[in-house]
């Protein structure tokens, strides 16, 4: 569990990283935090000819809340959305605290899980819930793809190869949602993660949101409208029923297509009932 | 061709400069070109925490880093935790509650818990240790010797 | 008068440890020490057409890629010698055939790591793919063969056949028939193999540092494969991050590594990545127990009847060879309780799967299990209370020593004991009413229990019932007093985490009378010690400690021949602690140890010819073997909704005669059932239907972590053994052995009403949902 062969480069700001990944040519991959590309390489299932570390660029590692909402740099950590207290997002912080462990959370990235867009991943599944958008770098110069288009496959994404992510935007707070999800082991990634987010009064829904990873090859919409709904117990089970009938998960050593439809159902409605506390 | 690349690197205070291949681990580094090998590597995919290290003093995974990375950076390593042959209070509530078997997975245990220990001003309970000691796999304690350990340095540090 | 022996004494093996000086064997590549990568299999059965290795060797950093037609094809077989079994050859290097997914065909050597798996991937075979057998109904079926012209099944043993047993099925008030099975499992030691060999021109012999629990077997087997004579090959194990079965058979990679240092006359190295170890060692306990058991009203169990049925991987292990699992699963299946007629048939079944070996507890997780399960069973039947049904059917005090209808002896023990002690402990810290807590909570919780003992400490007498070509059992050791007036020890036992320098230490000092910092011990290095077996199933302290002792009370002897001397005073009057010679009521009249020591080898005219040359004593210990026992008791939770499975609490009351030190016996007894935990809920090798390994990460592989292993609580009980010289029993598998059926017996519990009941490990949360 060696890797194979590549050459390093170091890049100390992002059109510098991008004239790198240019000059490399295809094989040329960024490196971030390392904590998905070099356990990768360290099987030899991931083999980039060249890396451009872009852990030393200066400035993009920052929570910006503004009146439009939170801006989040690519080379923020885990751990420092887990630590920060975002009026609004308290979501984030919360749902850090399932991602990996500790060590892995103190040296993995915001950008970098957006990127390697594991369907489980806690990021990808709140940045399509919160319908966040993701700023890109490039030749061709920057643009931004919502998340819902960006996760397009299994560990597919919208971002071409000699594009970095820079930031993430989301649009607006949302001081009601909630993630969960269940694995055997702590600190592994989810079986099924279930995500929502609620605006509502004292006892009805107004509008709501609910998106699940692990059921799918990206993070998967469930098509719910709760709005006009009663906000309780058995509104949050019988949209988990919805949700458990829309997906067709896939089958793995951790969970049949029928477990994670079970799970489906449990815990879309516990982080609905999160959600709405 | 080889691609290599000349670093310095801070290891417990000592400076080093090293010319390593860029693919090398700062685990492979630290164990073999610069002889700490009180780093140990158990699975080199991050899961069982055996290679833990203090990077600028953050924790972090040793074996998904590569050396290269580090140039520039101050590491602590479990040849560090001690103050000559003294062993720190860690160290002893280790051997004091049998923290320890085979020894294997403890220098990485070792700097997880110092890394957790140095951002604590309370007493964290008993569940908040087992959640972050689960970052580190160990096949012989069954985890009760560590987390007592743990929760005591925390219980004298705090007074 | 200081004890040692029953002390908390910290471990001596600690601070080096904690300072990160300990020293195994991947840390001890050199400069110029070399890299060893292997070629294997990516297919679990198939033809070898060719090896090409020019591509290999050309790889930037490569210097050789060796073949087992380069080292002369190497081969182990491992032999029991009895007509049901069949002997198997185990190539080192596989040249014609390869029958699992990860099995070694060639090595490549080269400058560091990195460079030998560029070689690897460099060397071009070209394979031919045949049939797979991939588990135990394909193999009893297969016409496809695993080794050629052999049947699959190399071992079918029936060990006990009561012919009254079929009356007894047909006559009896309650018949149970069931299945059990237990999943496939990897031990998982967190330092994985590791062998570093090099050529000693000196010596001329070949050193082999090796991360192994049994140096001497290591040694017999090198030097088996190469053809050479033992004394031209040394094995040494340095520090070893943990064993518990996978390193206590000599590997191919030992065997290869040695051959290429003879070779190439340089040092070389393998370091053992993880995910060889989850796929391409030695792997345990993927068994089928087909059980037919009566009872009469009362619950009192009257027939069993066993089909024990090991899927073993494509190899017999050796020296240990494929019967150890069945074996042993057939022999001591009736356990703690008083079966009157007994039949058991014990077979192992060679698949497309990597070998197993003894894994921790080595078929006693699983027969334990089947008879907690029984026990459950027939309670529920009969309208028995569970806890009294037990009660009934195990030997009781006063029964002790019993003989079994599968002719075992068990020593005095307290299993009735255990049990009450158990109950009571549990009901006074409230766990029923947990338990109603939890359920009220909307969580499915249940307690379970199992009660059991285990033979541990096979000496000669016990394994030559195997009639294993290489029995095991006896061990020597070695005391030597020096002039200052410390102490070495060997042993041929090789301790890797269970605190041996220290335990050791503990019952040399209470011998001679001396602080266990003077006494060191020396393990692990065949050419310091006597030939000896090793570190596995339990037996270290009582066998190799038992040497200790005898040999240590040898040179007490002399020593308290010197004193007497040099005192003037009657050799039984001379007593020896404290680190002084004293005489027994004469409290002012005592000698140094140290000065006896100095005496006896500077001034040895001064003693008479029986005090003189040394002070040093070479003993063995070989006993019959001791059960200690144990009571498992935990309270489980089960989320009805996700299917979480969680062991809350859990307690044990043991028994393992005299404790040496309760530190090092609680560390066992809680690493033990944790890993027991682990393979109730949590892990399981699993394969698709190529054979493919399918668990080959720890992502996978689920090595439970501080968050899923809840707080052990542990109260103890001491019978000495009159086997053992230190009255302790082995007790370094019990936590194992008993943990899968408390928690499988307590998930039953808590499931009781839906009307499901669960027979096989692990369990996962899926099984409950379905
Ligand atoms: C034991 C363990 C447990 C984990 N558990 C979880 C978990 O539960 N949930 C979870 O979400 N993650 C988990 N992770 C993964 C972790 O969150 C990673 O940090 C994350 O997936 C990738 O971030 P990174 O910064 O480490 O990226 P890297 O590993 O450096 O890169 C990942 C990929 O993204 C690309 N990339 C990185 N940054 C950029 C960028 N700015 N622009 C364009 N491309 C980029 C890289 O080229 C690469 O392809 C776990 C990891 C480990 C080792
Ligand atoms: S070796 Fe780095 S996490 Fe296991
Ligand atoms: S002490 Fe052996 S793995 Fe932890």
């Amino acid at each position: 569990m060696k890797p194979a062969a590549f050459t390093y480069h170091r890049a100390y700001d992002v059109n510098d990283t991008i004239a790198q990944l240019a000059e490399l040519g295809q094989d040329a991959k960024i490196l971030a935090g390392g904590q998905s590309l070099v356990a990768m390489m360290n099987f030899r299932l991931a083999r980039p000819s060249a890396l451009v570390d872009i852990t030393r660029i200066a400035g993009l590692d920052y929570l910006e809340r503004d009146a439009q909402g939170l801006r989040v740099g690519a080379l923020t950590r885990h751990r420092t959305v887990e630590t920060a207290k975002i009026d609004g997002f308290g979501v984030l912080s919360k749902a850090a605290r399932w991602i990996g462990h500790y060590p892995i959370r103190c040296r993995g990235t915001f950008g970098g899980s957006i990127a390697h867009g594991d369907s489980t991943a806690e990021w990808c599944v709140l940045a399509v819930l919160l319908e966040a958008r993701i700023v890109l770098q490039g030749p061709r110069g920057r643009r931004e793809v919502p998340a819902t288009e960006f996760f397009q496959g299994f560990f597919m994404t919208a971002a071409q190869p000699d594009e970095m992510i820079v930031e993430v935007r989301f649009p607006k707070p949302a001081p009601h949602a909630a993630l969960t999800e269940y694995s055997q082991r702590q600190g592994d990634f989810a079986i099924v993660a279930a995500s929502a987010r609620l605006d509502l009064t004292e006892d009805e829904v107004l509008t709501s949101r609910v998106v699940l990873g692990g059921v799918g090859q990206q993070p998967v919409v469930v098509d719910a409208d709760l709005a006009g709904q009663p906000a309780n117990e058995e509104t949050w089970r019988a949209a988990g029923e919805v949700a458990a009938a829309q997906v067709d998960p896939p089958s793995d050593g951790h969970g049949s297509s029928a477990y994670r439809k079970k799970l489906t159902a449990a815990l879309v409605a516990r982080a609905l009932a999160e959600a709405a506390a | 061709m080889k691609d290599i690349h000349l670093i310095a690197l801070t290891v417990n205070g000592t400076e080093h400069e090293i010319v390593v291949e860029s693919r090398r681990t700062l685990a492979d580094v630290l164990r073999h070109d610069l002889g700490y090998t009180g780093t140990h590597v158990g699975c080199e995919h991050g899961i069982c925490g055996a290679c833990t290290v203090l990077l600028d003093g953050q924790p972090v995974r040793a074996c998904l880093i590569f050396g290269v990375q580090a140039d520039g950076c101050e590491v602590r390593t479990v040849e560090g935790l001690a103050d000559g042959d003294e062993l720190s209070d860690l160290q002893k509530a280790f051997s004091r509650c049998h923290g320890l078997q085979c020894g294997f997975c403890t220098p990485g245990f070792l700097m997880l818990a110092e890394a957790y220990l140095s951002e604590q001003d309370g007493v964290p309970d008993e569940s908040e240790v087992r959640e972050v000691m689960a970052a580190n796999l160990c096949r012989c304690t069954g985890y009760q010797g560590i987390v007592d350990a743990v929760r005591q340095v925390a219980e004298e540090r705090a007074g | 008068m200081t004890a040692w022996v029953g002390a908390r004494v910290p471990r001596k093996e600690d601070r080096r440890m904690l300072l990160g000086r300990g020293r195994f064997v991947a840390d001890m590549a050199r400069a110029d020490t070399l890299h060893a990568g292997f070629v294997r299999s990516p297919y679990a059965s198939a033809t070898i057409k060719s090896i090409d290795v020019s591509a290999a060797k050309r790889v930037d950093g490569v210097l050789d890629v060796l073949t087992g037609a380069d080292l002369g094809d190497p081969f182990l077989r491992a032999v029991l010698e009895r007509d049901e079994f069949t002997p198997t050859e185990m190539p080192m290097l596989s040249g014609d055939r390869v029958r699992f997914v990860g099995e070694p065909v060639a090595v490549v050597i080269a400058e560091d790591a990195y460079a030998a798996e560029d070689g690897v991937e460099a060397v071009e075979v070209e394979w031919a793919t045949g049939p797979v057998v991939l588990d135990i109904a394909a193999a009893l079926a297969a016409d496809a063969e695993v080794h050629s012209g052999t049947r699959n099944c190399l071992v079918d043993l029936v060990l006990f056949d009561d012919p009254g047993l079929d009356a007894i099925f047909a006559d009896a008030r309650l018949t149970i028939e069931a299945t059990f099975t237990s999943a496939r499992v990897s031990a998982q030691p967190m330092e994985g193999r590791a062998t570093m060999a090099e050529w000693d021109d000196r010596d001329s012999q070949v050193v082999v540092h090796t991360s192994t629990q049994v140096p001497h077997q290591c040694r017999s087997g090198i030097a088996q494969a190469l053809g050479i004579p033992e004394r031209s090959v040394r094995v040494i194990a340095p520090d070893v991050g943990g064993g518990f079965g996978q390193k206590c058979v000599v590997s191919r990679e030992e065997v290869v590594l040695a051959a290429a240092a003879m070779r190439l006359r340089r040092p070389v190295i393998w370091v053992e990545d993880r995910q060889e170890n989850l796929t391409a060692s030695v792997h345990g306990h993927e068994q089928r127990y087909d059980v037919t058991a009566a009872f009469d009203a009362d619950g009192r169990i009257l027939g069993l009847a066993a089909d024990i049925t090991c899927d073993i991987g494509a190899y017999s292990v050796f020296p240990f060879t494929c019967a150890v699992e069945p074996l042993m699963a057939a022999t001591e299946l009736p356990g703690i309780y008083k079966v009157p007629a007994y039949r058991a048939r014990g077979r192992g079944l060679a698949t497309n799967k990597a070998p197993t070996a003894p894994y921790r507890g080595v078929s006693r997780p699983q027969i334990v299990l089947v008879m907690e399960r029984l026990m459950e069973k027939a309670a529920a039947r009969l309208g028995v209370d569970p806890i009294e049904i037990r009660r009934r059917n195990m030997i009781l005090p006063g029964e002790f020593p019993y003989t079994g209808v599968n002719t075992i002896t068990y020593d005095e023990g307290s299993y009735l004991e255990s049990l009450d002690l158990t109950e009571k402990k549990i009901t006074e810290a409230g766990w029923y009413t947990e338990r109603d807590r939890l359920r009220e909570q909307g969580l499915l919780a249940g307690i379970g229990f199992s009660c059991f003992s285990e033979r541990t400490a096979y000496g000669t007498p016990t394994m030559s019932q195997r009639r294993m070509r290489m029995t095991p059992g006896y061990d020597t050791a070695h005391v030597r007093m020096d002039p200052s007036g410390e102490v070495v020890v060997t042993t041929g036992t090789c301790g890797h985490g269970q605190g041996h320098e220290t335990t050791f230490a503990q019952i040399v000092a209470d011998q001679l009378g001396i602080h266990p910092d003077q006494v060191r011990l020396r393990q692990g290095d065949t050419d310091l010690t006597s030939y000896g077996w090793g570190t596995f199933g339990s037996r270290s302290i009582v066998i190799g400690g038992g040497a200790a002792r005898k040999a240590a009370d040898a040179v007490a002897g002399r020593l308290r021949k010197v004193a007497a001397h040099l005192l003037e005073v009657g050799e039984d009057d001379v007593e020896l602690a404290d680190g002084r010679a004293g005489v027994r009521g004469v409290p002012d009249v005592s000698l140094p140890i140290a000065e006896l020591a100095r005496v006896v080898h500077f001034q040895t005219h001064r003693l008479p010819e029986e005090c003189r040359y040394g002070l040093e004593a070479r003993e063995s210990a070989d006993p019959p073997g001791t059960f200690s026992n144990a009571c498992h008791a935990t309270l489980v939770s089960v989320d009805p909704e996700t299917g979480d499975i969680r062991a809350r609490k859990f307690l044990v009351v043991e028994d393992c005669g005299v404790i040496i030190n309760p530190l090092v016996v609680d560390g066992q007894v809680r690493g033990g059932v944790a890993q027991g935990i682990a393979a109730a809920l949590y892990e399981r090798i699993t394969f698709d239907q190529e054979g493919q390994p399918t668990s080959a990460t720890l992502m996978d592989y689920l090595v439970p972590t501080a968050t899923e292993i809840c707080p052990i609580e542990i109260h103890h009980l001491e019978t000495p053994s009159p086997f053992s010289e230190n009255g302790s029993k082995g007790m370094g598998e019990g936590g194992t052995i008993g943990a899968p059926a408390a928690v499988l017996n307590a998930i039953n519990d808590a499931l009781a009403h839906r009307g499901v009941e669960f027979d096989h490990i692990p369990v996962m949360p899926e099984d409950v949902l379905s």
